[in-house]
């Protein structure tokens, strides 16, 4: 059974629509990464995941129970379950980096203070930040506050972890330390779905690969079919065009 | 300037420092409460407004008109208004509780849409990364958005008071014995405008220090990211 069963989806922001039947199924300890062009859907996808974008059409199974986006409790179940990290980190800028790991699983879950804050430790200590404990996210870098986001993510103890563009704001420079937090993560099984433009990381670390456009889905297939010999012409283009451009 | 020098001992008798001293209280009482009022309720207003709620509908709707009426409408036309109204209807003719309570409906106006600006500021962004942890809207607004908004608001909010205590004096129009209307009737008890008003001038000065001293510290205190 997969964890995530997307059925014939189709999502809208006001009248423009974003996810066009989308159908997509991924098996636990996969990692789905999602590639294509700007405004293709990628993100929008991963935002519904978190109940962020509510679809208008079509099923959604977690587990293999069907999630309704109008019950308040369903939406609770899927947030507890599938974390997100946002290309632009959203750490909350008035609390410090702990404080950022800690609140959602002491406040929200209302787990155990004590056992919460050895997990942030711990998670920090993961993501090299564990000296950064009571910086404010303004005196970090964008390297630093992505990974700050990244054990946040964790520290809510999801089955599923969802990356939104993580590096597409970053530094060339920064973007390796994000990318090696995100390795040591999937090598230890985490189910991911991964937007990224990184094509090498994508080819790396993928289970399999989709390619997205205008919305829809193109292709999917394994990472080193969809580089080198993909079914789709469209997918033919954009894969050529991103090499071209490295 | 002799002639001044000469009033002044006829002018600070105890009745007359007791008379002002009460004028000032109502002054300070009409902002006050008006201040307090607005914060608490404008709040609420601002909270409500953010709300997506269907049931909550006719409420926004309400709050809407509300403000976007008695922010545009002139505080003395406000005054004058309930004033006649509280006289036709002849719920009460004590007219400091008149004054209280348009300048508590004005404020709330005022102060609500500072506060509803303050949370607007809030990049979107913070919105969605608690919401995706299953923050609840009130609780978002709690640990998220008004730490942050704080100094956003602030600084607005206490403008707005102070330019409030000066407003208050509005109320001296439909005869409130706050510090303006004390200081006419001095005035034309015969001491000169210039000592009637010299002294009222500096008593508004007194009620306005404090808070615009106030207001820093609590930006000091509230506004810092540091907390």
């Amino acid at each position: 059974m997969p964890q995530i069963e997307i059925k014939s989806i189709n999502a809208f922001y006001d009248k423009l629509h974003v996810l066009k039947n989308i159908e997509l199924n991924v098996s636990k300890g996969e990692i789905v990464s999602l590639i294509g062009p700007s405004g293709s859907g990628k993100s929008s996808l991963l935002k519904m995941l978190v109940g962020l974008l509510i679809p208008k059409s079509g099923k959604i199974y977690l587990n293999g129970n069907q999630v309704n986006f109008k019950n308040q409790s369903d939406l609770r179940t899927i947030r507890e379950q599938i974390a997100i990290v946002f290309q632009q980190y959203n750490l909350f800028q008035n609390m410090n980096v702990l404080k950022n790991v800690c609140i959602a699983p002491t406040k929200i879950q209302k787990r155990n203070p004590k056992e919460v804050n050895e997990q942030a430790l711990t998670l920090l200590e993961k993501v090299g930040l564990k000296d950064k404990l009571n910086s404010y996210p303004d005196e970090l870098s964008g390297g630093q506050q992505q990974r700050v986001a990244i054990a946040r993510a964790l520290c809510l103890n999801p089955q599923i972890l969802l990356l939104d563009e993580i590096t597409s704001a970053l530094d060339p420079e920064l973007v390796k330390e994000v990318l090696d937090s995100i390795r040591l993560l999937a090598s230890e099984g985490m189910t991911m779905l991964i937007v990224s433009h990184e094509m090498n990381f994508v080819k790396e670390v993928s289970s399999r690969v989709v390619f997205m456009d205008e919305g829809s889905i193109i292709e999917i297939n394994n990472p080193k079919n969809i580089f080198e010999k993909p079914k789709e012409k469209r997918t033919l283009d954009f894969v050529s065009k991103i090499l071209k451009e490295k | 300037m002799e002639r001044l020098i000469e009033e002044i001992p006829n002018f600070f008798t105890i009745w007359n420092v007791i008379f002002l001293a009460k004028a000032m209280g109502v002054t300070f009482l009409l902002t006050a409460i008006g201040c307090l009022v607005g914060f608490s309720v404008g709040g609420l207003l601002a909270i409500f407004r953010k709300t997506k709620s269907i049931y909550l509908l006719p409420l926004r709707i309400f709050i809407i008109i509300y403000t976007e009426i008695f922010r545009r409408v002139p505080f003395l036309v406000s005054l004058l208004l309930f004033f006649y109204v509280f006289q036709i209807i002849k719920i009460s003719d004590d007219l400091f509780l008149i004054a209280t309570i348009t300048v508590c409906i004005i404020a709330t106006a005022y102060i609500g849409e500072i506060i509803r600006s303050g949370i607007e500021s809030i990049n979107q962004t913070q919105w969605d990364a608690a919401t995706a942890m299953n923050f609840t809207y009130y609780q978002t607004l709690r640990e998220v958005i008004f730490p942050q908004a704080w100094k956003v608001i602030l600084p607005p909010a206490f403008g707005f008071f102070i330019m409030f205590i000066k407003d208050t004096a509005l109320a001296s129009q439909i005869g409130v014995m706050e510090l303006t209307f004390a200081a006419k009737i001095l005035n034309n008890k015969g001491f000169s405008p210039l000592l009637s008003f010299g002294t009222i001038l500096i008593l508004y000065f007194i009620l306005s220090f404090p808070l615009d001293r106030f207001g820093k510290y609590m930006e000091r205190k509230l506004a810092s990211n540091r907390n």
